[in-house]
Parts: structure tokens; sequence; C-alpha cells
């Protein structure tokens, strides 16, 4: 194993970290706020993907179809919770798993039905392709680094508005006494919109961001959605730090297993035996390492102060 | 009196069950026997599932673990030549209770929102373990070569025997659950869920109980998976799939949490309308038939948005819970 490997692997791991953190920040804040498990996040995250990809082919403008992709997610997202869930907020989660459970199969279908069952071809624009000469030998594409680059941005203006806003410390304070909140005269409902869009948005910016690496098909949102809830059980249900430690944790730890566990075990055991259990074990890796964080930390990393 | 009620139409349900081979034989619609064995063989599994969400309070989204688990281990056992069913069987519910043994210890320490994602998360950590053992068919899955075998007792390969022995494990299970929940076990998992604190104010800790009725929830559900792989006649990692998880969550519920029947008419009511709405011929055929997860998922957000008793509340003596 060399230094350019590792490298390029390392790099790979905070892509995949990043794009889970954009998935997490939303799902996690709805947790904290509404006390609302919503499975749906991820046809958030697929809906994002496909209108980008829709839009570029339209427009023939990539920022555009971004910007279009963004406000069309976040429109879904706010239609949605008036629609559907906006009715479950008090309910128990049962309720809510199985509302939204059926939100995702409806979400499945429609964009079988709008642009067929099969992966769609996502492209980027011509000046995002190409690679970027990071050190002698590591050669890294470009549109990684792209997305590295919005993730961390993304991740500093999200401090920024939790922290040091009006709307941040409304969300804060919604988050640890909602009644107390509604009581002070502050429009709670709307509020709830707001981090739900809001939510939307940052999961649509994943599923464009992430559609031309991985492959754009229905049923996308939920592969992601099931190691976005690792992340978030990680690093502590309605904590936004929580979600970016969680988050690169895991993309970090499933990535260096997928590379690096069969040349690995072909040392320990025979390689023909390695082939069989370094896929196996590398694909159970981050359920197997939610299990440890659970026994010595059952809220998590960072649980959220309650 | 409310009891007894409920439990002759129970009985009767199981009657009607009982009737459907020799009907579907007069009309000459076989196809029935197998439609509903599979309606039963998924009524056990949610039965399982009932125990630990509608007595329990406990929300697994990983049920369907278990279901897989049941298949692999006749599969397994099938594919190296161990044809004999007693043996694929006993592994089946041992491999189970083994393995919800080894996630109940993580995930029932946790509660609400956690409980659900660490289910669920488990349930596709052995999902992608299945994909990835080549073995045993990997992603595509593999047949079975033969059905279990029972030394001649019972023949599975013959559909309306088959159909009865589903039909007596139903019921067995149906009685065996009944039995357990009304036990002094099961009313110190329902106080458990009712109000933790009070239940530990009387000295009960509810976690062994609630590790307890998991295990065998998991038990039970190995067995259904057991079934239904010879009932498929094909293992596939797919019964591990985490949309089953929430079907089955989805049968318990819409039958109507903690009852008896519940689960048995949830998974009729289901099983039922995916097949109708394939093959409904109202609209253009193949706009529904490719398309019936779309009305399935509206379908489910309405009953859960508007319909909280579920069916079961229909019942002569239903609508309260036990």
């Amino acid at each position: 194993m060399n230094f350019v490997l590792i490298a390029e692997q390392t790099l790979n791991g905070l892509q995949l970290g990043v794009t889970l953190f954009l998935l997490a920040a939303g799902l996690t804040l709805v947790f904290g706020i509404m006390n609302m498990v919503n499975l749906a996040h991820g046809a958030l995250y697929m809906v994002g993907a496909y209108l980008a990809s829709f839009f570029f082919q339209q427009t023939g403008s990539y920022l555009l179809a971004v910007l279009l992709a963004l406000a069309g997610t976040l429109l879904v997202g706010i239609v949605t919770e008036l629609v559907a869930l906006r009715t479950l907020y008090e309910r128990d989660h049962l309720d809510q798993v199985l509302a939204t459970f059926g939100l995702i199969l409806f979400f499945n279908e429609l964009v079988a039905i709008l642009w067929g069952r099969a992966a769609i071809f996502s492209t980027i624009p011509e000046y995002l392709t190409g690679h970027v000469q990071l050190a002698a030998g590591l050669r890294y594409p470009l549109y990684r680094l792209v997305i590295i680059g919005v993730g961390v941005a993304v991740a500093f203006v999200l401090w920024y508005v939790v922290a040091r806003t009006r709307l941040g410390m409304l969300i804060r304070a919604g988050a640890s006494n909602r009644a107390m909140v509604a009581a002070l005269g502050i429009n709670i409902r709307l509020l709830y919109t707001v981090v739900f869009g809001f939510g939307a948005a940052l999961a649509g910016l994943a599923g464009l961001l992430a559609g031309p690496i991985y492959s754009v098909q229905p049923g996308m949102g939920e592969l992601i959605l099931i190691q976005v809830f690792v992340v978030i059980v990680i690093g502590g249900i309605g904590s936004i730090r929580g979600a970016l430690a969680g988050a690169l944790i895991v993309g970090m730890v499933d990535t260096m297993g997928r590379a690096f566990l069969k040349p690995a075990l072909s040392t320990l055991i025979s390689p023909s035996a390695a082939d069989t259990a370094g896929p196996a074990i590398a694909s159970m890796l981050i359920y197997l390492l939610m299990a440890v964080v659970l026994t010595f930390r059952p809220a998590g990393l960072f649980p959220a102060a309650r | 009196m409310n009891i007894s009620r409920r439990a002759w139409a129970l009985v009767g349900l199981l009657a009607l069950l009982a009737a459907v081979p020799p009907l579907a034989a007069a009309l000459d619609q076989p196809f029935y026997v197998d439609l509903l064995r599979r309606v039963m063989i998924f009524a056990i599994a949610a039965t399982s599932l009932n125990l630990i969400l509608g007595y329990g309070g406990m929300v697994s989204f990983g049920h369907a673990a278990y279901l897989g688990i049941g298949a692999y281990a006749v599969g397994v056992l099938s594919h190296h030549g161990i044809d004999n069913g007693w043996l694929q069987w006993a592994l089946a519910i041992g491999a189970s209770a083994l393995v919800a043994l080894a996630i109940g210890a993580v995930s029932v320490r946790t509660s609400g929102i956690y409980f659900i994602m660490i289910t669920l998360a488990f349930t596709q950590m052995l999902y992608y373990l299945g994909i990835s053992i080549e073995e045993y068919g990997g992603d595509d899955g593999m047949r079975l070569a033969t059905r279990s075998q029972f030394s001649g007792l019972i023949d599975l390969a013959d559909a309306s025997s088959f159909y009865y022995l589903v039909l007596a494990i139903l019921a067995l299970f149906l009685y065996l659950t009944h039995r357990l929940v009304n036990s002094r076990f099961g009313l110190a998992l329902q106080a458990a869920r009712s109000n933790e604190a009070r239940t530990r104010a009387i000295g009960l800790s509810p976690y062994p109980y609630r590790l307890a009725a998991f295990v065998i929830s998991g038990a039970m559900c190995g067995l259904a998976g057991a079934l239904l792989v010879n009932h498929t006649a094909y293992l596939t990692p797919e019964f591990m799939n985490w949309t089953r998880s929430g079907e089955l969550m989805f049968m318990v519920i819409l039958g109507g949490i903690a009852t008896a029947a519940g689960p048995l008419l949830g998974a009729a009511a289901l099983l039922l309308l995916e097949d109708v709405l394939q093959g409904w011929s109202m609209l253009p055929k193949e706009a529904v038939r490719d398309h019936w997860q779309l009305y399935l998922g509206i379908i489910l957000v309405l009953v859960v948005i508007f319909a909280r008793r579920g069916l079961a509340g229909l019942l002569p003596g239903g609508g309260k819970n036990d």
C-alpha cells in the first residue's frame, strides 16, 4: 500500500462523508425540532438528482440546472410537509415511519413513471471534468474535489446559520423546548415548514452532487438513507455537530474498508477466503461500528443537549 | 364475554381458511391456494412482529432479517445436500433466535427512534451479507434444489398438504401468542410498554422481558422464513430487503396493533390488495400493473392518517386493545 493509494482513498472517504453529511444535517434537524422520523428524506435526495439531470438536459446550463433543482426539491419538500407530514408531528414514531414509508413507495413509482425504471445517465459540464494534479503521482478527479469543497462550505454556512442568526436561535430553541417557543409568540408551524424545506434542499443538493458519481435511479435514496441513519445514530440524533462527525467517520470507515480490507485479510488468510470474506465484512463494517459505539455511548458520540 | 366473541371470530376466520383448498379445487382456481398460503406465511411473520411491536411497544423496523435467516438456514443446508426438514427448520428457528439475541442485546437497551434505526441498520447489514456471499447465489439468489423433506410424513410439494401445514402452524402460533401475552411474562411486557417508570417501581426490570420477547419473536419469524423459502422454492436476499420489514409493520398496523386477529387480517388485506392492484382492469392495464406501488403508497399514507384502529376493530367484539 503506497502513499498515493491511501491519499486517494482518504479523499474518496471525505467525499462520501460530506455527501452523507448533507443528508444527515437535514434529517437530524427535522428530528431534533419536530421529533419526526422522516424515511422519505432519501426520496428528496432522489428528486434532487433527477431534477438536476432533467434541467441540465433541457437548459444546457449546469448552474441554472443546479438552481432549478434546488428550488424544485425545496418546493417538493414544502408541499410534502404541508400535505402529508404536518398531521404526523403529534403522532408516535410508528405512524411516522409507516406514512413516510408510503411516501417512499409513492415517490419511487412517480419517478419511475416520469423517467423510467432504468438508471439514467447524469452528466457534468465540460469545465468540471478532468483531473487535478495534487501531488507527484496523485491525480484526483476535479468533480469530486468540488463536492468536497461544496460540502465543507455548506457545513460552515450551516454552523453560521444555526449558531449566529435569529433563525438559528429559533431552531435551537425549538429543539430544546417547542412549547415554550410557541408560547413566546413564534409561529412554530412556519418554523417547521422552513426547517423541513431547508432540510429538503440540502438533501436535493446531496442528490444532485452525487448523481453523476453514483447511479440515478428509483430507489437510490433508500440505499444511502440507511447509511445516513447509521451516521446520525453514531453522531447522536438531533445534533449537527454529531452529524458532521458521524458522516466523516462513516464515510472514511466505509471507503477504507472497501479498499483495504481484502488485501489486508489476504495477508492473514488464504487469498480465496479473503476474496469472499473481504467484501462481506467491508459491507458490514459501518453497522458493526454502530453497534460498538452504541454499546459504549447509547446516545451517540455527541448527544444533543436536551 | 368480549374476549370469547373475539376468539370465536378468529376461529371462524381460520375455519374459512381451512375451506379454501377444496373450494379452489371445485372452482378450478388452484391459484388461490398459493395466494392464501403466502398470506398465512406472512401472517405468521406479522404475528411474531405483533408480539414485540404491539404488546412490547418495540418498533422493530428490521423484522425481515429473521425471515431471511430462516430462509437461508433452509437454503444453505439444502445447497449442501442436507434436505432433512426437521434439521433445516430447527436450524432456522435456532439461528434466528441467536441473531435476535445478538441484535436485541444491543438494540433493546435503546428506545424510540434509536431502536427503529438500529433494527433497520442491522437488517440492512444482513441483507448486504446475503448479497455478497456468491456461494449462495449472491445478488440473484438461487433455486432451492428440493423442498424440506419430512421422511414421507408430509410432502411439501403437494400444494394442499403444505397449505394445511402452514394453517396448522399459524393456528398454533396464534394460540401460543395468546397464552404468552396473557401469562405473567406477557403482562410484565405490556406493563413495560404502558409505563416503564411504574413497572420499575413495582420491582420489574423491563430489559430481560423485552429481550426475551425479542428473541421469541425472532425465532417465530425464522420459522416463517423457512416456510416462505419452501413456498417460493427460491432463496434470495430480497427476503431481507428493508421494504419487507416495512410491509410486515404495515400488516400489523393495518390489521390492528396488539390484537390476535390483526396480523392475519393485515397480511390478507395487504397481499390481496397488491394482487388486486396488479391485476386491476378498470384502468389501462399497463399503467396499473407497472406502478401499483404508487397507489399502495398513497393508500398507506391515508390509512395511517385516517384509519387508526385497524381492521380488527371491525370484527365482532373488536375495537378494544387486549
